[in-house]
C-alpha cells in the first residue's frame, strides 16, 4: 500500500484539515444481537462549517482506524460523520497543486487502498451517513456492505461537475450496486444538471442506501438496523447488474446529456465518467479501480480541471469572505433600496433585493406603466417560485407587498441604498447621480450597474463622491453567480462594505461573489 | 368529577456521571430520546392523540430552557399541534409532572399525556444560578444547612441519631447489591432506550447501561469515605445519590381511554400528597407525604407491599423505615436498588420510581398498592400511590 510519506503536500498548497477517525464499541446486545460493532467516527474537530475531507492523513487515519477496529474482532464496523457533516470528499484544496502525474496517481491509489478494505475485509461494515456526504464521502460508504441514511442529509458525486470523476471507488460500486440507468442518472445527470444533490428519499429510492432514519435518533436506529441484519431478520438483497440490457442505452442517455450540456463539444470529465461506468458492466473491483485512478490521474493534470477548481472555490469559498472587501461590519444598516428603471435588467435587480433584504423596495422608470410593469414582473417571478414550491404563498405575499413602482423619484428619500440600471450612457448617469442628491440622505449609496463606463466619472460633480460605487450583476442575474464591486478612488469603505453585503445572497441557489474593481 | 388514571408505560435513557457519559450530549437531545423511545414502545397511540406533555427540570436555563416541554416536544417531531410546559418542584420534578398529567386526566381535561423530567448536572450543577434571598437567613426562614442538601442529611442524622453511619453504608451497599443482581437479571435494561452520545475526544457512542452503579462496593470501601459536608460526619459520596445526568418520561391516560385502545396499563393511580418539612431536614418529608396520600386513600402503611422510595440520601430512606417500622433490609423496599447505585438525575427520577415499581407489580401479583416517594429540597416530600393491575386476590 502507498503510505502518506510517499504522498507529500503539493508545493503551495494549505496544511491539510485532518479529518481524525476515532473508534469506539457498542455493544449490539441491547439492540437483539450478541456483539460488539466497531464504530468509527469521522471528525476533523471542526464546527459543521468545515466539513470532514480526505487528504492523505485523514486517509492513513482513517486507515488505521480501520486496522485497529479489525483487531478487536467486532461483529461489523460502522463509519458516521460528526453532526450535521458525514463527509465531503478530497480535499479539493490541495488538489489543484498537484503538478505531477504520479503524485496524483499515488493519492488516488491510496484512497481505494483505504476505502476497499471496507468492501473487502471479512467482516461486515456499514456506513452510517449522518449528514452531508459527497464524492468521496459518499464512495467511502459505498465501499461498505450496507449504509443507512439520514432523512435531511444531502448525497451525491458531483465529480462531474467538477471536471472529474468519482475516482475513489464511485464510478465502479454505484454502476454495479443499482444498475447502469440510475448510476448515470447519479453521476452524470444529476451532475451535469447543476451539480444536483440528491435528497434522502431519492438516495433510498434509487438503491444508493438501504434505509433512512430521522435525524433525532439516527444513530441509535442505524445500531439497530446493524444489528437486525447481522441477526439475519433484516435481508438487504443485492441485484445482479451485468447481464442487464439498459447498460448501452443508459450510457448513451449519460452522452447525450453530456454533449447537450456543452454544445456538442467533447469533454474529457463526462467521457471518461462514461467510459468507467460502461467497464463497470464488466470489471472486477481491482480493474475498475485502476481505471478509475487512471482517469483522476490524467483530468487532475488538466488545465480545464485546474479552471474549474477556480470556479468552484470562488463560488463556494470567496463569496462568504470576499477578497479585498473592507470588514462587513463596517456595512450600514439597508431597509429601503432604490431601483432607478423598470426594465429587465432593473425588475431583476429589484427581485433579487426583495429577495435578499426583504425590505421595501421602490422602482421608477419615465411613466407610471413603465414602472407597474416593473413591479408586475417581479410579483409574476414570486408567483413562479410558489409554483414550483420553492417559496411558500405566505412569504410571497410578504415580498409582493414590499415591491412598488412610480414615475416620481421623490419616492428614493428615505431609501439606504439606491440603484441605477438605465441607458448605459456617463451623461444620463451623471444627471440622473446629481438629481438623486437631492432627494436621498447624505450617506444613502448610489450604485450604478454599469458594466463599461468609468464609475469614477459618475461620481464627479456630487457632493458626496464617497457613496458611489459600481455595482454589476452579470444577466441573468438570477443564474449567473457572479457580482463585480467596483468602488472609485473616493468611495468610502462604509459604501463598499454596505454593496458587498447587499450582494450577498441568503438563498442557496443563488451563488453570487464580489471581487473589488476600481 | 373523578376518572381513573393508569400508568400505560415508562421509560428512561441510561444514567451517567456528570461530565462524563453525556459531557457532550445536550440535555434536550437526552429527553427527546427518551420521549422517542417511549412513543416507538406504544405505536398505539396517535401522537395527534396526546394531550399535553409536562417535562420537569430543576435548572431551567441553557439545553434545560426555552421551555423544555414544548421545545422537547417539537424537537421529538411530535406534531406541532401537541402542546408542552415545564415543571419544577427540584428533585420531586418528574413525580410532579405525572401527577400534574393525572390531575388533568382525572378532571377529565385530558385522555392521554406524557409526563416527564431530565437533569444534566454536567451542563447545570446544582445551585447553579441560585440566588437565595437574603431575608432567609436575616429572618431566620431558614437555617444555613438547608441550602445545602448534604447539610440537611447530615441535620437528619442529627435528629435521629439511631440511624448510625454503618447503617447508612449498609443499607448503601445494600442498594448497589441489588441493583447489581437486577441488572444480571436483565430486569433494569427492560426500560432503556438506547441512548446516542458523543464527545470530541471519543466520538459517537450507545449508552446502554447506567454508568454510575459500583457493582463491587464493600463496606470497607464505604467506611473509608470522606464526610465531605463536616468533619466526622456520616454522609459520603458513598451512602448518597451522584451527581448524574439522564431522562425519564411516562404516559399516562385515562383508564377508559388506555382499555379502548388496548394500552398496557401498568399501574393504576390511587392517590397522591404533597407535604412540607423544616428546610433543614428536607429528608423527612416523604414521611408526612405518605401519612397524608395514606390517610386520603384510606389505607395504611400495612397495605403497602411495595416501595419506591428515593434514595438522595440513606439516612433518609431509614428515616422513613424507621418511622413506618419497617426494617432496613426489608424485600419489599427497592427490590431493585434505588438512586445510590444507579443515580439522581434530580428532576428525573420521579419517572424511574414508576417504572420499577411497575416492574416490580408485574413481578407480584399477590401486591396489591405500591408507592412511589421521594424527599424535595427546602423541605418537601411527595408520595403517590398506586394499585397493581396485575393483583390477584388471594394468590399470595
Amino acid at each position: 500500500m502507498t503510505t502518506p510519506a510517499d504522498l507529500t503536500l503539493p508545493e503551495g498548497a494549505p496544511e491539510e484539515v485532518i479529518t481524525h477517525a476515532i473508534l469506539r464499541p457498542v455493544d449490539l446486545t441491547p439492540f437483539g444481537f450478541k456483539g460488539t460493532l466497531a464504530l468509527i467516527t469521522m471528525d476533523n474537530g471542526l464546527d459543521h462549517t468545515r466539513p470532514n475531507t480526505f487528504g492523505a492523513q485523514s486517509l492513513a487515519a482513517l486507515n488505521e482506524a480501520i486496522t485497529a477496529a479489525v483487531a478487536t474482532a467486532p461483529a461489523a464496523i460502522a463509519i458516521t460523520g460528526k453532526p450535521f457533516i458525514f463527509a465531503a470528499g478530497a480535499d479539493l484544496s490541495a488538489l489543484a497543486f498537484l503538478n505531477k502525474r504520479e503524485q496524483s496517481l499515488a493519492i488516488g491509489k491510496f484512497g481505494h487502498d483505504v476505502f476497499r478494505r471496507l468492501g473487502e475485509i471479512e467482516i461486515p461494515t456499514f456506513a452510517f451517513i449522518n449528514g452531508l456526504a459527497l464524492g468521496g464521502g459518499l464512495e467511502v460508504g459505498l465501499h461498505c456492505n450496507y449504509r443507512t441514511l439520514a432523512s435531511t442529509a444531502f448525497t451525491g458525486l458531483p465529480e462531474v461537475f467538477l471536471g472529474l470523476v468519482p475516482g475513489w471507488g464511485g464510478a465502479t460500486l454505484l454502476p454495479k450496486l443499482i444498475g447502469p440507468e440510475k448510476a448515470v442518472q447519479v453521476i452524470m445527470l444529476n451532475a451535469l444538471n447543476n451539480n444536483t444533490m440528491m435528497k434522502a428519499k431519492d438516495a433510498l429510492s434509487l438503491g444508493v442506501v438501504d434505509a433512512v432514519y430521522e435525524p433525532a435518533d439516527f444513530l441509535e436506529k442505524s445500531v439497530q438496523f446493524a444489528a437486525s441484519v447481522l441477526s439475519g431478520s433484516t435481508k438487504i438483497e443485492r441485484k445482479d447488474f451485468s447481464n442487464d440490457p439498459a447498460w448501452d442505452s443508459a450510457i448513451a442517455t449519460g452522452r447525450a446529456a453530456a454533449l447537450k450540456k456543452y454544445g456538442g463539444a467533447e469533454i474529457a470529465a463526462p467521457t471518461r465518467a462514461l467510459e468507467l461506468i460502461a467497464a463497470a458492466k464488466t470489471a472486477t473491483r481491482s480493474s475498475g479501480f485502476d481505471a478509475e485512478d487512471q482517469a483522476l490521474a490524467d483530468l487532475t493534470m488538466s488545465d480545464p480541471l485546474r479552471a474549474s477548481l477556480y470556479a468552484f472555490n470562488l463560488i463556494q469559498k470567496k463569496r462568504k469572505k470576499v477578497e479585498g472587501a473592507p470588514k462587513p461590519a463596517l456595512g450600514r444598516h439597508v431597509a429601503k433600496v432604490g431601483v432607478v428603471g423598470a426594465g429587465l435588467m432593473a425588475s431583476q435587480l429589484a427581485l433579487l433585493f426583495v429577495r435578499n433584504l426583504k425590505c421595501p423596495v421602490v422602482m421608477t422608470d419615465i411613466d407610471q406603466a413603465r414602472a407597474d410593469k416593473g413591479v408586475a414582473w417581479v410579483r409574476a417571478e414570486l408567483a413562479k417560485l410558489v409554483e414550483k414550491r420553492r417559496m411558500s404563498q405566505e412569504s410571497a405575499d410578504r415580498l409582493s407587498a414590499l415591491i412598488s413602482g412610480s414615475a416620481d423619484q421623490s419616492v428614493f428619500a428615505g431609501c439606504d441604498f439606491v440603484i441605477e440600471a438605465i441607458f448605459e450612457e456617463l451623461s444620463l448617469k451623471q444627471e440622473l447621480f446629481k438629481k438623486l442628491e437631492t432627494i436621498i440622505s447624505p450617506e444613502c449609496v448610489l450604485a450604478t450597474n454599469t458594466s463599461s463606463l468609468s464609475v469614477e466619472a459618475m461620481s464627479e460633480g456630487l457632493k458626496n463622491p464617497e457613496r458611489v460605487v459600481g455595482f454589476h450583476f452579470f444577466n441573468p442575474v438570477a443564474i449567473m453567480p457572479l457580482l463585480e464591486v467596483a468602488r472609485t478612488t473616493k468611495t468610502d469603505d462604509a459604501t463598499t462594505a454596505t454593496a458587498v453585503n447587499v450582494g450577498k445572497e441568503d438563498h442557496g441557489h443563488h451563488k453570487r461573489c464580489s471581487g473589488i474593481r476600481r | 368529577m373523578s376518572r381513573s388514571v393508569v400508568l400505560v408505560d415508562a421509560v428512561r435513557t441510561p444514567f451517567g456521571k456528570a461530565g462524563s457519559l453525556y459531557a457532550g450530549t445536550r440535555a434536550d437531545d437526552l429527553i427527546v430520546r427518551a420521549m422517542r423511545g417511549l412513543l416507538e414502545r406504544n405505536p398505539k397511540i396517535a401522537p395527534t392523540d396526546i394531550d399535553d406533555v409536562a417535562i420537569a427540570a430543576a435548572t431551567q436555563s441553557g439545553d434545560q430552557g426555552m421551555n423544555i416541554g414544548r421545545s422537547a416536544t417539537l424537537l421529538a417531531g411530535l406534531p406541532n399541534s401537541v402542546p408542552g410546559y415545564s415543571i419544577d418542584r427540584w428533585c420531586a420534578g418528574a413525580l410532579t409532572a405525572m401527577t400534574t398529567i393525572a390531575g388533568s386526566i382525572a378532571m377529565g381535561a385530558y385522555e392521554v399525556g406524557i409526563a416527564g423530567g431530565v437533569e444534566h448536572m454536567g451542563n447545570h450543577p446544582m445551585g447553579e444560578g441560585m440566588d437565595p434571598n437574603p431575608r432567609y437567613l436575616a429572618e431566620k426562614i431558614v437555617e444555613q444547612d438547608a441550602l445545602a442538601m448534604g447539610n440537611t442529611a447530615e441535620r437528619l442524622h442529627d435528629r435521629f441519631p439511631a440511624i448510625t453511619k454503618e447503617r447508612a453504608d449498609k443499607y448503601a451497599l445494600g442498594s448497589q447489591e441489588k441493583t447489581a443482581k437486577a441488572y444480571a437479571a436483565g430486569t433494569i435494561q427492560k426500560d432503556l432506550i438506547p441512548t446516542a452520545t458523543r464527545s470530541a475526544e471519543l466520538g459517537w457512542g450507545i449508552a446502554t447501561v447506567d454508568e454510575p452503579p459500583r457493582p463491587g462496593t464493600t463496606m470497607e470501601a464505604l467506611a473509608a469515605l470522606k464526610t465531605p459536608f463536616r468533619p466526622a460526619g456520616r454522609v459520603t459520596a458513598g451512602n448518597a445519590a451522584g451527581l448524574n445526568d439522564g431522562a425519564t418520561v411516562s404516559l399516562l391516560a385515562s383508564e377508559e381511554f388506555a382499555k379502548e385502545k388496548g394500552l398496557s396499563i401498568k399501574a393504576r393511580l390511587v392517590t397522591f400528597a404533597f407535604a412540607g418539612v423544616e428546610p433543614e431536614v428536607m429528608g423527612y418529608g416523604p414521611v408526612p407525604a405518605t401519612e397524608k396520600a395514606l390517610k386520603k386513600a384510606g389505607l395504611s402503611i400495612s397495605d403497602i407491599g411495595l416501595f419506591e422510595i428515593n434514595e438522595a440520601f440513606a439516612v433518609q430512606v431509614l428515616a422513613f423505615l424507621d418511622h413506618f417500622g419497617i426494617a432496613d433490609d426489608d424485600p419489599r423496599v427497592n427490590p431493585v436498588g434505588g438512586a445510590i447505585a444507579v443515580g439522581h438525575p434530580l428532576a428525573s427520577s420521579g419517572v424511574r420510581l414508576a417504572l420499577n415499581l411497575a416492574r416490580g407489580f408485574e413481578e407480584h401479583p399477590e401486591v396489591r398498592y405500591g408507592i412511589t416517594t421521594m424527599c424535595i429540597g427546602l423541605g418537601m416530600g411527595g408520595t403517590i400511590i398506586w394499585e397493581n393491575p396485575h393483583f390477584t386476590k388471594g394468590a399470595k
